[in-house]
């Protein structure tokens, strides 16, 4: 009997805690975003990262990897940093150095800290306020890849929302609704998209942004949308800087809290909501002919694929697919189709997708299992597995429509499961491939 | 803040050199950490990752244990996990908050050792250091606990020091070099740390003399040359000149007891080549090219025993200074790892060494075997 079992009976599993908190391992599954990806998405921002040597390898070469090392500098933190009282100064010296060199300025420079920077008590603000004394064309902000202090505030969450904060206020646009902290557009077939469109409204949204221009358009949002958990803090900046009211939709897999979704949304547009009955039963179609396909095949679930595993989870059983496992760590925004889960399917497997006992997990003899996620594609050795993140910009009944239809697929075809699964950061250009 | 850099990456950690070294060695490694040094070790340093498991973990250090200094879950996750997956031994490593707090490692090793039964010791990293310090410190601690006493001296065996893929990313070089070994007459007894299980390692005071690939295995050979006797050699089989000296050195200094450092090898006419990296890997290919009509000298960015590198190297280490130090030399052509292209001189030829060290997987597929007259080769076709 392991001290740490690295899996749980549903049935067993208590929603606030899934998993004791040990040791982590690190699966080779790299599709998930990180600050720098993030970062990348403001045009023609420069990042600079002072942090200790540690830190910085992996955000410098997560640049190399993308072929954008001309977008990111740093500053090496040194012991004696630490204690000769030159923190804030040498911060300020040291982005000055560089900024310098930087020919043209860029129009923002997301400054980023270290756990030590906050442990230690620097004056942050007052370095931004030097910094942006002594380069005035420059916008810099204040970010934080600090991840001692993802309990309290996650640097993903942190750094979508700083993301934001270079915006200027701009008269409200009345046909103009902003989709806020996504790392990927909305796919245009999605309701949520022919809502907005179909009633003329302009679509704000940083990943579709080409220019500063654009970027900067995205203050003129009258109403702001998000829809994955990591975006909440920059929605309710927005609100708070330019009284922007945001409405969170999330991105769930049940049709009742999809119709709501629309519903809320329509109402606040002050538009009706349009009649998506065929959307519904065009995905119901596309779940019955998965099942069909598929027929008992185990399939397995992870929470990097889409923001509600639970919630997909639950659809697909609903629809008499065989989802014997999932792979997350904590319970979401999808605590009623988990509920649904342990009263329906009690013997489904949920595993810790950190637990040191996930080590040798890919070598362990297993049925066939066809997989949503990366993790799960690794974890259960499998090459027929969708490669989604974050949902992929799917939303609403034409995402579960797609994604059932990218699972059909998945189980009639291979991919290369190590080339798509080293590829860090899902979408992003990468000088591996 | 003296060291900035406006577009090169910095080389790998100091945790990430030891959780390197130790990698095949049946021990866990454990970095007292919150999450990114073992996900950066795990994508960008470490190749053998997916092909070839190991217990190396971070301890997923929070916020409220930091602050109130809870070094009681470290202890007790370490012992649990050691407990589910029975390692041969137990190393902790700190990154930069451990040091901010002062997480004495020491303490947190005897402690986990009282309560696993499993020897466990600690290594000094605190992620603001680069590579060799961390590998170093492991490799030396590798040889000082298990390494015994000789009990049969093998007059012809060598140990292989200092071998880890942020140095050695083709994975054929470490095959390689003991074909090498063996064409020369020589019996490989141990190799740290690639392709030998610490049962192997365990015998590596029968070898006549250790042969140092890398900074990374100076520390184990000086330990070994104090504790055993046995004398030390540094360089890399690279070209076939250099190589044959590098043999002929190798005996002589298993029949004498010599230590020597023929990668200090410099030429002093013809073309004008600087080589950028690692200091024996560097050394080496300097003073192979030295061999065959080149003026070559190194700049090592790395940490390094002095007896490395010689009159005309350069031990510039931020990016400005090796600009400047590149300005200064005008070299006709650099051997350095590609990601150094954006601040050579003009008039400068790169010829790309690729260096996991450096750039991580960025051209892990192109990285050359250069071992024997593969260097020469190699070089020709590069020009």
């Amino acid at each position: 009997m392991l001290n740490n079992p690295p899996f749980v009976r549903i049935a067993d599993a208590d929603p606030a805690h899934l998993f004791p908190a040990g040791l982590e391992y690190n699966p080779p599954a790299r599709g998930m975003w990180n600050i720098v990806q993030m970062g990348m998405l403001i045009p023609g921002a420069h990042q600079i990262y002072g942090c200790a040597q540690g830190c910085l390898r992996g955000v410098c070469l997560t640049a190399a990897e993308m072929n954008a090392l001309d977008r990111l500098s740093w500053i090496s933190l040194t012991e004696e940093d630490m204690f000769n009282g030159t923190l804030e100064q040498s911060l300020v010296d040291g982005v000055s150095e560089i900024v310098r060199q930087l020919d043209p300025h860029p129009p923002v420079v997301l400054l980023f800290l270290s756990c030590m920077h906050l442990f230690a008590g620097c004056d942050f603000d007052a370095v931004i306020a030097d910094l942006s004394a002594a380069f005035p064309d420059i916008c810099f902000v204040d970010c934080y890849m600090t991840p001692t202090m993802r309990e309290s505030v996650p640097p993903v969450v942190q750094t979508c929302r700083q993301m934001y904060t270079p915006l200027k206020a701009l008269p409200k646009n009345p046909k103009a609704v902003g989709i806020v902290g996504n790392d990927r557009p909305t796919d245009e077939d999605s309701e949520l998209m022919k809502i907005l469109r179909g009633a003329g409204f302009a679509v704000r949204d940083l990943t579709r942004c080409k220019t500063y221009d654009e970027y900067l358009q995205l203050a003129d949002a009258s109403l702001n949308l998000t829809y994955i958990p990591t975006a909440h803090a920059a929605g309710e900046l927005l609100t708070e800087r330019f009284e922007t009211p945001c409405l969170h939709l999330p991105n769930s897999f049940d049709y009742d809290k999809i119709a709501e979704n629309y519903k809320t949304l329509c109402g606040a547009l002050g538009i009706s909501c349009p009649d998506f009955s065929a959307e519904m039963q065009a995905a119901d179609h596309a779940l019955d002919a998965l099942k069909a396909e598929i027929g008992g095949i185990a399939v397995a679930v992870d929470y990097t694929a889409v923001t509600q595993p639970f919630s997909l989870a639950a659809l697909l059983c609903q629809h008499g697919i065989n989802v014997k496992y999932v792979i997350a760590d904590t319970v979401g925004e999808d605590a009623a189709a988990f509920r649904w889960l342990q009263e329906n399917r009690p013997e489904l497997l949920i595993y810790a997708p950190a637990n040191v006992n996930m080590l040798h997990q890919h070598t362990q003899a297993a049925e066939p299992v066809l997989a949503i996620g990366q993790k799960a594609a690794y974890y259960f050795a499998t090459d027929h597995f969708v490669n989604l993140i974050l949902n992929g910009g799917y939303y609403g009944f034409s995402g579960i429509r797609k994604i059932a239809e990218l699972t059909a697929e998945a189980y009639r075809t291979t991919k290369d499961r190590r080339t798509v699964l080293r590829h860090k950061g899902y979408g992003c250009a990468s000088c591996l491939l | 803040m003296k060291h900035t850099a406006k577009i090169i990456p910095c080389y790998a950690a100091d945790s990430a050199g030891a959780c390197s070294a130790l990698y095949e060695l049946g021990g866990m490694t454990v970095v007292h950490d919150a999450s990114g040094c073992n996900s950066t070790f795990a994508t960008f340093d470490e190749p053998r990752w997916w092909d070839q498991q190991s217990m190396t973990y971070i301890s997923a250090l929070t916020e409220l244990d930091a602050i109130l200094g809870n070094d009681e879950k470290l202890i007790a996750d370490v012992t649990a996990a050691a407990a589910d997956q029975n390692p041969k031994f137990i190393a902790v490593c700190g990154s930069p908050m451990p040091m901010m707090i002062g997480v004495d490692f020491d303490a947190v090793a005897f402690e986990i050792e009282q309560r696993t039964g499993i020897r466990t010791f600690a290594l000094h990293t605190n992620g603001m250091h680069s590579y060799p310090e961390g590998a170093s410190e492991a490799l030396r601690c590798i040889a000082e606990e298990y390494v015994r006493p000789a009990e049969t001296k093998i007059p012809n065996g060598v140990n292989l020091l200092g071998m880890t893929p942020l140095d050695f990313d083709n994975l054929h070089t470490a095959a390689s070099i003991r074909e090498w070994l063996a064409e020369n007459g020589f019996e490989t007894v141990a190799c740290f740390a690639m392709g030998d299980a610490l049962e192997t390692l365990a015998n590596a005071a029968n070898a006549s003399v250790s042969l140092v690939l890398s900074q990374s295995g100076l520390a184990a050979a000086e330990y070994m040359h104090e504790a055993f006797g046995i004398p030390y050699v540094c360089g890399v089989p690279y070209g076939e000149a250099f190589s044959a000296l590098l043999a002929d050195t190798l005996r002589n200094a298993a029949a004498d007891g010599t230590c020597a450092f023929p990668c200090t090898e410099r030429g002093q006419a013809g073309q004008t080549v600087t080589v950028i990296g690692e200091a024996v890997s560097a050394g080496t290919i300097a003073a192979a090219l030295g061999l065959t009509g080149y003026a070559a000298n190194v700049i090592c960015p790395l940490p390094h025993d002095k007896r490395l590198l010689t009159a005309g190297d350069s031990d510039a280490f931020a990016e400005d200074e090796i600009a400047g130090a590149l300005a200064e030399i005008q070299p006709e052509t650099v051997i350095a790892d590609p990601l150094y292209r954006f601040i050579l001189p003009n008039a400068a030829k790169l010829i790309g060494l690729p260096h996991t060290a450096f750039s991580g997987r960025c051209y892990d597929k192109i990285i050359p075997d250069l071992t024997g007259n593969r260097f020469d080769a190699w070089y020709k076709e590069m020009l």
